[in-house]
């Protein structure tokens, strides 16, 4: 393997690959991982990749990510690759989801939209309208969100 | 479910279906037949902002219906004690068969709509839908040229903030209709609106010119530019008093040729417009009526039989 080792391989946990460079943070945001007493984790960020010309990768320990947590992840990296490491081996691979609708993930950015009463209970619901390029409209106001400043607004 | 939030939960043909429906309902929108199509049902008449016509409409047409409604207004309702939409919704439910809401936010409706198990009409809901205003303007449109298909529509005014101009260009493009939106700078439709019409196909023109294309319109659709949208006086006196149409300037006019307007006017449609046989606004707010009737017995699902008595 030509690529060198940057991060050391864990034992268990989660590896997740082929996150757009600069943006390995904001997955751990998303996560909620960024706050508190959390696992151990390690992060590489902006190294070369053949496929993405740069990219970052995030190694959580002892901890596996269900499905409904690595989904949320749809809407910054969307072609990351995950594994599941039991044992410093790949016990599973999963893939990241994007789904129809992106269910109490990320709330609407409109300042006059009726989900930014923190009272209203029913579920911020944002609608994938085109994964390619991404385009994301809110399923009550109907307005576009903007791709590049919707990590601010996960909830 | 039966609601009616935007334009895109109806098909051209549906569209074309309820107007023919709102023909039939006409003399009993006038008062001239009774036919108690809704007896025993209750609408919850719920304005969590003003509104005169809008309201009012609905309550005619559901009362000339043999319908009952119950009149809901923000002020010293438990809303003004911070009541969620939902908590609301949720007596509403209780209490009524079908929903009309019109609410400050964007997106109450279909808030609302998801909240409840009763059918939920969007009269307003912030900058924006207004689908039963543009369900009217459309059969304003139909009663005066016959069609809906192919005509030159001029929009002219607030179409930044305007919904009812949203609304109804959505839906005139989709019934092949050649758009001129007019409109000062700073009250441009929003790109994205332009880029949407656009992409159904048709042509779209922007210019600040209201007298250029007068005599080639099929319609001219006036709208107020709204004082309360602007942030200072100095920005609304800028723009308010750009267009004024007047009964002078439709000499060229096509003989078919209607203007419309959703009122309440200011001073961009004068009044010597009325006497001309242009003017359609005043039947155009009494078409609310008909549509409305139509619109409430979609959702509650009862048949407008093809022979109203
Ligand atoms: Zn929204």
């Amino acid at each position: 393997m030509a690529e060198m080792r940057r991060v050391t391989a864990i034992c268990n946990g989660t590896a997740i690959d082929h996150i757009p460079s600069g943006h390995a943070l904001q997955l751990l945001k998303m996560l909620r991982l960024d706050v508190g007493r959390s696992n151990p984790i390690s992060l590489v960020m902006n190294v070369p990749s053949g496929k993405m010309g740069r990219k970052d990768v995030l190694k959580i320990e002892d901890r596996e990510l269900n499905q409904e947590e690595l989904d949320r992840l749809a809407l910054i990296a969307p072609k990351a690759s995950v594994a599941i490491i039991r044992n410093y081996a790949v016990a599973e691979k999963r893939r990241i989801d994007l789904g129809e609708e992106l269910v109490n993930i990320a709330r609407c950015s409109f300042s006059n939209c009726i989900t930014q009463n923190p009272n209203e209970p029913l579920p911020h619901r944002l609608r994938v309208i085109s994964a390619e390029p991404l385009e994301i409209r809110c399923a009550y106001c109907g307005r576009g969100q903007d791709v590049d400043e919707v990590a601010d607004y996960i909830l | 479910m039966a609601d009616l939030i935007t334009m895109d939960d109806l098909t051209n043909e549906e569209i074309v279906e309820l107007l023919d429906t709102a023909q039939r309902l006409l003399p009993v929108a006038k008062g001239d037949v009774y036919a108690p199509l809704l007896q025993g049902k209750v609408l919850g008449n719920l304005f969590f902002e003003n509104s005169t016509r809008t309201r009012m409409s609905f309550e005619t047409a559901m009362k000339r219906l043999g319908g009952e409604v119950l009149n809901l207004s923000s002020i010293g309702s438990s809303v003004a004690k911070g009541e969620t939409l939902y908590d609301t919704m949720q007596m509403v439910n209780g209490y009524s068969d079908i929903a009309v809401i019109r609410h400050p936010r964007q997106g109450a409706a279909q808030y609302s709509a998801d909240a409840v198990e009763i059918p939920i009409l969007n009269a307003g809901d912030g900058a924006g839908n207004h689908p039963t205003q543009t369900m009217l303007d459309l059969f304003t449109i139909r009663e005066a040229h016959g069609t809906l298909e192919g005509l030159n529509v001029m929009l002219v005014g607030d179409l930044r903030f305007g919904r009812t101009t949203h609304s109804l260009s959505h839906a005139l493009v989709r019934f092949g209709a050649t758009l001129m939106l007019v409109s000062p700078k700073s009250l441009r439709m929003p790109a994205e609106i332009v880029s949407d019409l656009r992409a159904r196909g048709k042509d779209v023109t922007e210019t600040e010119n209201l007298s250029a294309e007068i005599n080639s319109a099929d319609v001219i659709y006036m709208t107020r530019i709204q004082k309360e949208r602007f942030p200072d006086e100095d920005e609304y006196t800028k723009v308010a008093g750009t267009y004024k149409l007047t009964a002078g300037d439709l000499d060229g006019a096509k003989g078919s040729m209607i203007v419309m307007h959703p009122l309440p006017r200011v001073n961009e449609l004068c009044a010597s417009v009325d006497s001309t046989k242009h003017a359609r606004y005043f039947e155009q707010a009494f078409n609310g009526v008909p549509t409305r009737m139509a619109l409430l017995c979609r959702s509650l699902g009862i048949k407008v039989p093809k022979k109203v008595a």
